[in-house]
Parts: C-alpha cells; structure tokens; sequence
C-alpha cells in the first residue's frame, strides 16, 4: 500500500496509509474501533474505491486489474455473511462456482475445507442453526475455496466467548501451517494479535504509528523510556518489565542506622546491575516493609539473578509489559478524544 | 483453436455463474414457503372480490364476462408487483452482507444482474402458473399456442419489470424507503395497464398515460391469447415489450455497476 487515503466527506478515514506486507507472513492490524482498519480492509479487498493511493495485492493493483485481485484473495467479514437459507455445503458450492473451481475438484475441496474447520458432520444443516463461531468458521472455509494468496480476517473472534475465541485461534494457526498463505487481520484485541501476529501495525486515527514484531514493539518501550529516564508515560502507567520488592526492614526504632543500612546495601547492589534501567523508592510510614520498584531488561533471566544477590526481601512482585501498555504509550490518551465507532459516528459527531 | 477454447470456457464460466446466482435464489425462495403463499393473496383478492362484486354490476361493450375480463389483467398484475418489489432483497442482502461476499468474488456486476434478474423471473413465473390453474377452474379455457404465447409474454414482461426493480434498489439503502417509492410506480403501472377496463374510448389524457406504459401491451397481449379481445396487434405489443426489456435492462445494468457494496 501506497499513500492509501480514503475519505468521507470531511472525515479522512485512513490517512496517507503505506505499508508492506511480506509473502506468507500473519500480520495484524491493531487499533480501535473506528481507526480505520475495516475501511483499509474494503478497500484492499476492491469494495471501495480509495480516494487517493494505490496499493497492490500479488502484483495486481486494486483499481485497474479489480477482478484479478479477487480471484487471489479471500476474506472473512466482521459481521456473518453467510446466506441463512441455505446448508454449509451450499453456501460453499454456490461460492465455488462463482470463483470458478473446476468442476472435477469441487466436490473435494468443499469437503477437504469443511474438515479443516470442522464442520463436516454439520455440512447439510442450514446455517441459520449454527452458532456464531461456527458460522465464522464455515466463512473462512469459503475464504479458501479458491486457493487464494492472501485472506483477510476482519475482528475473527468479535464477539465470541472466550471457548470459541480459543478455538478459533487454534483454527488460524491449523491454517497458517497448512496452507501457508499470507493473513491480514485486523482487531482491537491485543491479546490476539499478540498471539497470532509474526508482525504488527498499530493503527489510530486512520494512520498507522508502528509497525514491528509484537516482541519488538515490547521492547521499544523499555528502551524509548529509558533513555529519557522516564518510568511513566503521561497516563500514570509503568511500561518495561517491572520488578516490585518488598524489603523487611526490622522494626526497632533504636535500630534506625541498621534499617537504612539493609536498604543501601541492597540498592548499592542493584544499582551496579546493568539489566536494572530504573530504580524508585517508596517508604511507607509506621510499617514493616519498605518498596522498591525496578525496571528491568529480560526479567526471565536476570530476576534470579537479582534475588541471589540481595537479601532482606519479604515478598517479590513482578509484571511484564503488554501489547496493551505499549498500545497506550504510542497512543498517549488521545484515545480518549477519539470518538466511538466506525466512520459513520464519527461523521455525526462533526456534523453536530 | 486456442481462442476458441478460451471463449468457449469463458462463456461456460460466465453462465456457471448466473446459474449460481439464480440457484442461490431459487433456493431461498423454494425455502420461504410463506412468500408464495402471500404472494397469491393480493391477486386472488381482486379476482374474486373486485372481480365478481364489480362484475355483478359492470356491463362491458365486450360481451364477457368481467372476471374474466380483468384475469390477464390480474395476472399482469401479481408480475408488476413481484418483479418490481424483487428489488427489495437486493436492499435486504446489503444489510445483511451477503452481497458483499457476492461482490468480492470475481465476478462482473453485470453477471450479478443477470443472475439476480433470472431468478426473480423464475419468482414470478411460478405465480403465473398457480394463477393460470386458478383460470381454469373460474372457467377460462386454454389452448397450446394460447399457454405458450401467455408463457411468453409473462417472460419479458417479468424480466423487464424484475431489471426496473433491482436497479432501484440498487440505489437504496433502506427498506421502507424502497417501498414508499416503488408504490409511486407499481401502483401506476398497474392502474394504467388497462388491467380493469377496456382501451378503447378513453379520454385522451388517459389513453396518452396508458399508451406509455408497459404494462399495457402485456396485458393487450395476454387478453388476445386468453380471450381473443386485442385492441393492438400481438406483434406490436411483443416489440414495444422488448423495446421496454432493453431500457429496463440497461438502466437495471448501469446501476449495479455504481453500486456500492458496503
């Protein structure tokens, strides 16, 4: 995608949008509702015209060789699209013929498909009986009829309860290892993406403001705020790997030299830790413990470390950042001046 | 060779196609059993209500009988309104996307039609046929050639009629919308097709609004199969049909190809 930009009236939807997404790779779209995503979908997928930009999907460019580009992609809608009236098996044939499947492989395909999503038991029943997982599934099926190079999955698990939700991820991995092909998916779940993405682009507004590993877009974080020396974005929360230790601190008041004692040797020693970026001390006033708050480089490995070389320490807490603490930081509380929902609240919130 | 066999298996993709289409359709439609059911309802009506109160005391400058005077006239009308109100399911599969998943295969927007159009003919055709076994026990009789030309002239006139329907609805977005404004054209085209009255002597500001519908010359046509009462000839009222088929066809065309999928 190229300078994609697609406009509504005066709501710009999806802003100046440029990426690239590499053969056979997961890659997720990740914002909000309203940030765009879907819209990038329909136009990626020739449903909607851009209003300026260009973009190509296997050499095809999405305006002028629309029909080529259909017949190499699959997509999988946020909301159920499958006619009610007619079986599983049905819904697939009509879609077989309409994507041209020859007619000697038909009949395999639909099978070989409704196994890969499980419903082959389920195949002669009308769709109107089944379940909303079951009817995602039975569209990703058809996603495939063709073989295509490339499925979109807009939100897969929207609205599913956290079984299903399992199921279907499971069902995108099963996927993924057997067909190989390239998936674009798009979601507000962060979780998911975590889970599912080999890449990730965080998109608000309409425009994407990182594209990285889920791994990576982790460790930006620590890093961005350790060099300013800064533990918290504007929001109040921590970001990085954050190690809570709660040191006993004996409590004899004649004994007020020894308690400090305790509690610079032990920062002494944490201070000469290269992996601890940022130390932060809390007293509490007439108790026991007193806290102190790391942030820590690969806290998988470096926690044992750490504990070995210190001693005193009552209890130990510890968190490692999420996509969602990462989303946050990069979005920095504008997500709160964003208005709800898809292009059409935001058009009635400008008209008012 | 070469170019031969790739035409020849376009031309076979392109009617795999339709017929998925229209299979769709069908399907659904074989499935609503409540739609047939209903559909028969409004026509049965005025056969028998308006068709026999009126008849009681209408005497026509033909000698027949009035009701069944107005059956060519009913059937033409259970086609106006089914093929022209067809086009609601096109505003129905767009809030329920199923279009969208019809839209993103690749197929042209003119197969789509095509397909669509078809199977609300085969809709409607099925009326006519339970109306004309209706006809025989009200004392209508039939021929071969008078099954077969009733049979064609049902054909184009639902074609045409489906075409109109669809392309406005393809430019819709909701459905009591649609049929607010299709009433404002169902309801003249039926009025005016010379269904409940005689063309001939007409005031001149009626007969100008009858000759500029359809409708008239299916129902001219069909009375001349049914009854053998024509005020044209059966061959002008079939070109004036095809003539209306084309524009309806085209106009129904163009507008799928604007239409918006989402």
């Amino acid at each position: 995608m190229k300078n994609l930009t697609k406009k509504f009236g005066k709501i710009v939807a999806v802003d100046n949008v440029s990426l690239e997404i590499h053969e056979g790779e997961v890659f997720g779209l990740l914002g909000q509702n309203g940030a765009g995503k879907t819209t990038i979908i329909h136009m990626l997928a020739t449903l909607l015209k851009p209003s300026s930009g260009t973009a190509e999907i296997n050499g095809y460019d999405i305006v002028k060789d629309s029909s080529k580009v259909r017949k190499n992609i699959g997509i999988v809608f946020q909301a159920p699209s499958s006619d009610d009236m007619l079986t599983g098996f049905e819904n697939l044939k009509i879609h077989s013929y309409l994507y041209g499947v020859p007619s000697e492989l038909r009949i395999n395909r639909i099978n070989e498909l409704l196994k890969l999503v499980g419903l082959y038991e389920r195949k002669n029943d009308i769709v109107k009986k089944y379940s909303g997982g079951m009817r995602r599934r039975l569209e990703i099926a058809r996603g495939l009829i063709h073989k295509p190079k490339v499925i979109f999955l807009d939100e897969p698990t929207l609205g599913l309860d956290p079984n299903s939700r399992k199921t279907m991820w499971s069902y995108i991995e099963k996927l993924v290892k057997e067909e190989k092909i390239t998936i674009i998916l798009t979601t507000h779940y962060m979780e998911e993406a975590d889970i599912l993405c080999d890449r990730i682009g965080f998109i608000n507004k309409g425009k994407i403001i990182a594209i990285d590993t889920p791994e990576q877009l982790k460790h930006r974080i620590k890093n961005n705020n350790n060099n300013n020396n800064n533990n918290k974005d504007n929001t109040g929360k921590y970001i990085g790997d954050i190690i809570k230790l709660y040191f006993k601190v004996p409590n004899n008041t004649n004994d007020i030299y020894k308690n400090n004692d305790i509690l610079t040797k032990n920062l002494k020693v944490l201070k000469s830790f290269k992996f601890v970026k940022n130390i932060e001390q809390k007293k509490f006033e007439g108790k026991d413990n007193s806290l102190v708050i790391l942030q820590v480089d690969d806290i998988n490995h470096n926690l044992p470390i750490l504990l070995k070389s210190i001693d005193n320490v009552e209890s130990v807490e510890f968190s490692q950042p999420t996509l969602d603490d990462v989303f946050h930081a990069f979005t920095q509380g504008s997500i709160n001046e964003a208005p709800e929902g898809g292009f059409m609240e935001r058009y009635a919130q400008y008209e008012k | 060779m070469a170019t031969n066999q790739i035409l020849t298996s376009t031309l076979k993709n392109n009617f795999l196609n339709v017929y998925a289409i229209w299979l769709r359709e069908f399907k659904v439609y074989l499935r609503e059993r409540s739609r047939l059911v209903a559909s028969l309802f409004t026509p049965l009506l005025w056969l028998f209500i308006v068709g026999s109160g009126l008849g009681s005391t209408t005497t026509l400058s033909i000698d027949v009988n009035y009701q069944h005077f107005i059956f060519p006239g009913i059937i033409s009308m259970s086609i106006i309104f089914t093929s022209v109100f067809y086009g609601a399911y096109i505003i129905w599969d767009r809030k329920f996307d199923f279009l969208k998943s019809v839209m993103v295969a690749p197929i042209s927007r003119e197969i789509i039609f095509i397909g669509k159009t078809l199977g609300g003919m085969t809709n409607s055709m099925i009326q006519v046929f339970m109306l004309l076994i209706i006809g025989y026990f009200i004392g209508i009789e039939y021929t071969v050639i008078s099954l077969l030309q009733i049979t064609f002239v049902s054909l184009i006139l639902s074609f045409l009629l489906t075409a109109l329907g669809l392309g406005l609805g393809s430019h819709m977005y909701s459905l009591e919308g649609f049929q607010m404004i299709v009433s404002f054209v169902v309801f003249p085209l039926f009025f005016l097709s010379g269904a409940l009255y005689p063309l001939d002597n007409l005031p001149g500001w009626l007969y100008f609004l009858t000759i500029i519908d359809p409708a008239t010359y299916a129902v001219d046509a069909l009375r001349n199969s049914i009854l053998g009462i024509a005020t044209y000839s059966f061959e002008l009222d079939l070109l004036l049909l095809f003539g209306s088929t084309i524009i309806t066809t085209l106009f129904g065309m163009l507008s799928f190809r604007k239409m918006r999928a989402v």
